[in-house]
């Protein structure tokens, strides 16, 4: 079980390199629900990547540079680093361990590792917020990212927050165990079978009927806002820590 | 020089490979699931023997003769294969003595190469049992001379009797009851129900190569 | 079967995709599979203290190894079963074959056996006059139709049965068409039982062989593989040489885990436990049983700690049941005996990175297959290990055939990507090019592979770490 912080008051956050990239906007939402906890946020301009594309892809020599590049970029204070993303944090507190199991670095490795955690598993259990909901009434369906789910073990977290919006109604998917399809390299590398997967969880969402998609992993966001886009009638995705921030502000 | 055997082959890399980097690997905890009652146990094996669609009968003594000797008659099975020399068998043969009855006791007295064209057109064949399990369910099947292996293979029918004191609750706790590690004959069973497929569209169906049906008399 | 270099898995899976009638079977079975292994496995903490013992017995197996298979070899000898010893599946199936010459034995009936799938052992013995009949429901199915296996556990998964009763009709003589299930196995019943009483030889595989006792399991639901083992005259078992299992009481929990992850049962119909051949006075079961024990790359994959882990698996299919690509695609298109998530990190050591490396690549490392697998085989991590050693300088790594897909390309954008993540400066260059040209990149690459189903990324005007500034936000 994770030991969450209590009351931290200060943490680092990790912005990962798709929201750099292409959902800025997430990023600095996730800032601001830290912020608004009475918290500290301090985002080290040296970071970058957590080096999951590279190792993925059987490039582990690639994702240990980039990943002690992160690790030096947060050297600065013990302090918590938060992560809005089940995938990137994955990356970092679970097989940053592996990489690095037998090269020198692993201690230092291991101990930034204990020190990653998912926004919104940090969010409830360590800071333990109050959301009012002044958003109107919508329905809404969640998409956990395999990471999230299987290796942080988030999704319960993320639906707890939602939860207490009071004008949301959460309708699950049929398959939310499933793969979205993303994957990083094998969208590209295997494109056929990343499509047929990208077309079933589409079209399980639009089976909710919910008007709008949230999710905590924007490479799932863009695989399937990407496809959703493509066609008729798309349904939103947000990711959220942008959902949130908005619905509370009204 | 002639080329080193596969088995010299083969021991060399394995021997050279295997502890060269051998990790820690701790030993397994045993597994032992929750210890039943014999009330509970017994109830239990008939439950999921039921549940793959063997017919259970629960019986007093050698009242399971007289339930036997309906069955057959209803079903109109003509032919009963059993083994001689058996307590089920003497109890069979004293009680068709006493009372004749339109099956035919088959005993199996030679071996299978004389018996087996007589053997395929047999339709039941009844067997005693080492006992059963409970948490899975099935029976537990040691075949001896005078209980042959195909007797409880061939025939659509196969009739088994359980005693009831003989059920355990798990696999492991019959290993251990009964020194199955040294006292195995050269081969044991566990039957759970009678023989079945999923293989076409996974629609479970009963009676592919083995029996058609499995009757158990539980003995009490 | 496995398929020649020039086999194209990109071409096989698109067709695949394609097959509305196979992704429509291979979603329903995999489906109910899953549904059926929550019903037993119903019990999250349970399940997890069970697979953690069913991992260690394996992993401790293994480090055993060759002490277990000679401790398994003697006491085989002493209840009088003959071992033989095979390098390579060739070696194998000439051993079978010597056997069988012996007897001047022509039909073979077999049960089901993936460690006969990867010798090919039904081609080998019928371009040699031998017939090889498969009893297992499912492989007589697929026998008939002249095809492999697309499953572990249930052969047929692909087929539905308008499909299978146009098989037997054409297949069968004096056969007509019927969707009728029950018809359809009263007929495989009765075609079957023939064979049994005539035929000469009996092949198995096995599931675990007890080192302490020198006994062969067998799991099955049927009844053919007693009948394979029972009635025809010789027995030969075969197996892969890490189904060697310590003691007696090892097998409860593993065959409870291998039940439970292959068809979701608590227990199969029948579980045969064989020490032997006919003793004296003992009136039925073969009087010869033979047990040819096939390494075919399995010492070679012990030498390496990661790699070894992949001889834990226990061959339960349930990987697959839980693949997403798998269960849209099907074994056949794998081009290998062993499909799906375990085929991805097996055939390549088996068959070689440079043949079979594409494999690796037919995974999203969603996790679903780890998650489930009952002995703990951590599948994803062994991916990513096949996926780099394709890539390694040819000498300098482990599995046979690495190094394959190394070329220059990729080696400069994965350099590139480092820098641009390493070196401020170069980020900062990234982030503004991106900015600037994002919306003008050519679809060409991974590009077009990307826009095919999807709208192209959009990349933002001003990056988080420009946002951040801007807000205000410390850096440190």
């Amino acid at each position: 079980m994770t030991e969450f912080p209590q009351n931290p008051s200060t943490v680092y956050y990790f912005g990962t390199c798709l929201s750099d990239m292409i959902y800025p906007e997430a990023g600095l939402a996730g800032i601001r629900l830290l912020q608004r906890e009475g918290v500290d946020v301090i985002y080290p301009k040296g970071q970058s990547c957590c080096g999951q594309p590279a190792y993925n892809s059987g490039f582990p020599d690639e994702a240990r540079a980039v990943a002690l590049a992160q690790v030096k970029a947060f050297s600065g204070s013990n302090a918590p680093i938060v992560v809005p993303s089940g995938s990137c944090a994955g990356m970092m507190r679970i097989h940053y361990p592996l990489l690095f199991e037998h090269e020198p670095e692993y201690f230092k490795v291991k101990r930034f590792s204990e020190r990653i955690f998912e926004l919104t598993s940090f969010l409830r259990h360590s800071l333990n917020p109050t959301y009012t909901d002044k958003g109107p009434p919508i329905t809404l369906t969640w998409h956990s990212s395999c990471h999230a789910r299987r290796e942080m073990g988030c999704t319960e977290d993320s639906k707890a927050l939602l939860r207490q919006l009071s004008n949301v109604t959460l309708v699950e998917l049929e398959n939310e165990h499933e793969c979205c399809g993303f994957g990083g390299t094998f969208s590209v590398k295997r494109p056929e079978i990343s499509a047929a997967m990208v077309k079933d969880k589409v079209r399980d969402i639009q089976g909710t009927g919910a008007s709008a998609y949230i999710t905590g992993d924007c490479g799932c966001m863009m695989n399937i806002s990407g496809h959703m886009e493509s066609g008729k009638r798309p349904i939103s995705g947000h990711h959220i820590a942008e959902f949130i921030l908005e619905r509370i502000h009204g | 020089m002639s080329k080193p055997s596969a088995r010299t082959q083969i021991f060399s890399r394995l021997y050279k490979n295997a502890g060269a980097i051998a990790p820690y690997t701790p030993e397994a905890p045993a597994w032992t699931p929750p210890a039943l009652t014999p009330a509970k146990r017994i109830a239990r094996f008939v439950e999921l023997m039921e549940a793959v669609r063997s017919e259970v009968y629960r019986v007093k003594g050698d009242a399971w003769v007289d339930a036997l000797r309906k069955l057959m008659r209803t079903r109109e099975l003509a032919t009963l294969a059993y083994g001689k020399g058996t307590w089920c068998g003497d109890l069979l043969e004293k009680s068709w003595k006493e009372k004749p009855h339109p099956t035919d006791l088959i005993p199996w007295t030679q071996d299978v190469e004389e018996f087996r064209d007589e053997l395929f057109g047999i339709n039941a064949g009844i067997t005693t049992t080492m006992g059963g399990i409970a948490e899975a369910a099935a029976l537990i099947l040691w075949p001896t001379p005078e209980e042959p292996r195909l007797l409880s293979l061939v025939p659509p029918v196969h009739i088994a009797l359980v005693k009831a004191k003989e059920i355990v609750t798990s696999f492991p706790e019959a290993i251990k009851k009964l020194d199955w590690a040294k006292k195995a004959p050269t081969n044991s069973l566990l039957i759970s129900g009678p023989s079945k497929t999923a293989d076409i569209e996974l629609i479970l169906q009963f009676g592919v190569h083995g029996p058609t049906d499995l009757i158990v008399f539980v003995i009490e | 079967m496995d398929k020649p270099k020039t086999y194209n898995f990109a071409r096989e899976a698109a067709k695949a995709l394609a097959d509305t009638q196979l992704r429509d079977n291979l979603r329903f079975a995999t489906q109910s599979l899953r549904q059926k292994r929550l019903a037993v496995f119903d019990d999250p903490d349970e399940t997890e203290a069970l697979r953690e013992i069913g991992s260690r017995i394996k992993a401790r197996g293994l480090t055993h190894l060759p002490r277990l298979l000679e401790e398994l070899e003697d006491r085989c000898w002493e209840n009088g079963i003959v071992v033989h010893w095979a390098e390579t599946t060739e070696e194998a199936n000439r051993i079978v074959l010597s056997i069988m010459e012996a007897h001047g034995a022509k039909k073979a009936v077999k049960g089901k056996s993936m460690v006969s799938e990867e010798m090919h052992f039904n081609a080998f013995m019928e371009a040699r006059g031998k017939q090889a009949l498969e009893t297992d429901l499912g492989e007589f199915i697929i026998q008939l139709n002249n095809e492999p296996p697309s499953h572990i556990i249930v052969p047929a998964i692909h087929k539905n049965r308008k499909q299978i009763g146009k098989i037997f009709a054409d297949k069968i003589p004096d056969t007509t068409y019927t969707e009728d299930t029950d018809i359809l196995l009263a007929t495989a019943r009765r075609i079957l039982r023939e064979h049994y009483r005539t035929a000469d030889i009996g092949i198995s595989g096995v599931n675990f062989a007890v080192a302490e006792t020198g006994t062969l399991c067998l799991v099955e639901n049927e009844g053919n593989g007693r009948m394979c083992t029972t009635v025809p005259p010789v027995h030969v078992a075969l197996m892969g040489l890490e189904k060697v299992v310590a003691k007696l009481e090892d097998v409860p929990p593993l065959y409870r885990l291998l039940c439970g992850s292959a068809t979701g049962q608590r227990i199969t119909t029948y579980f045969n436990m064989i020490k032997g051949p006919r003793k004296k006075g003992e009136k039925d079961g073969p009087k010869e049983v033979h047990l040819v024990i096939l390494d075919n790359g399995r010492s070679r994959m012990l030498a390496d700690p990661q790699l070894r882990k992949v001889l834990r698996c226990i061959r339960c299919g349930t990987c697959l049941n839980h693949c997403p690509v798998y269960t849209r695609i099907g074994g056949h298109a794998y081009g290998s005996t062993y499909p799906g998530p375990i085929g991805e990190i097996l055939m390549p050591q088996l068959d070689g990175l440079d043949t079979k490396g594409e494999l690796a690549s037919a995974s999203s490392l969603c996790n679903a297959c780890s998650e489930v697998c009952p002995v703990k085989i951590p599948i994803p991590e062994l991916i990513r290990r096949m996926r780099n050693e394709s890539y390694l300088k040819k000498g300098t790594g482990v599995i046979p055939g690495h190094g394959a897909k190394r070329n220059a390309v990729e080696w400069i954008v994965w350099k590139g990507w480092r820098y641009s993540q390493t070196v401020p400066a170069l980020n900062w260059l990234m982030l503004k090019t991106l900015a600037i040209t994002g919306r003008v990149l050519p679809r060409v690459g991974p590009l077009k592979a990307w826009t095919r189903v999807r709208t192209k990324p959009v990349f933002a005007k001003e990056s988080l770490k420009q946002l951040t500034r801007q807000e205000g936000i410390r850096h440190e």
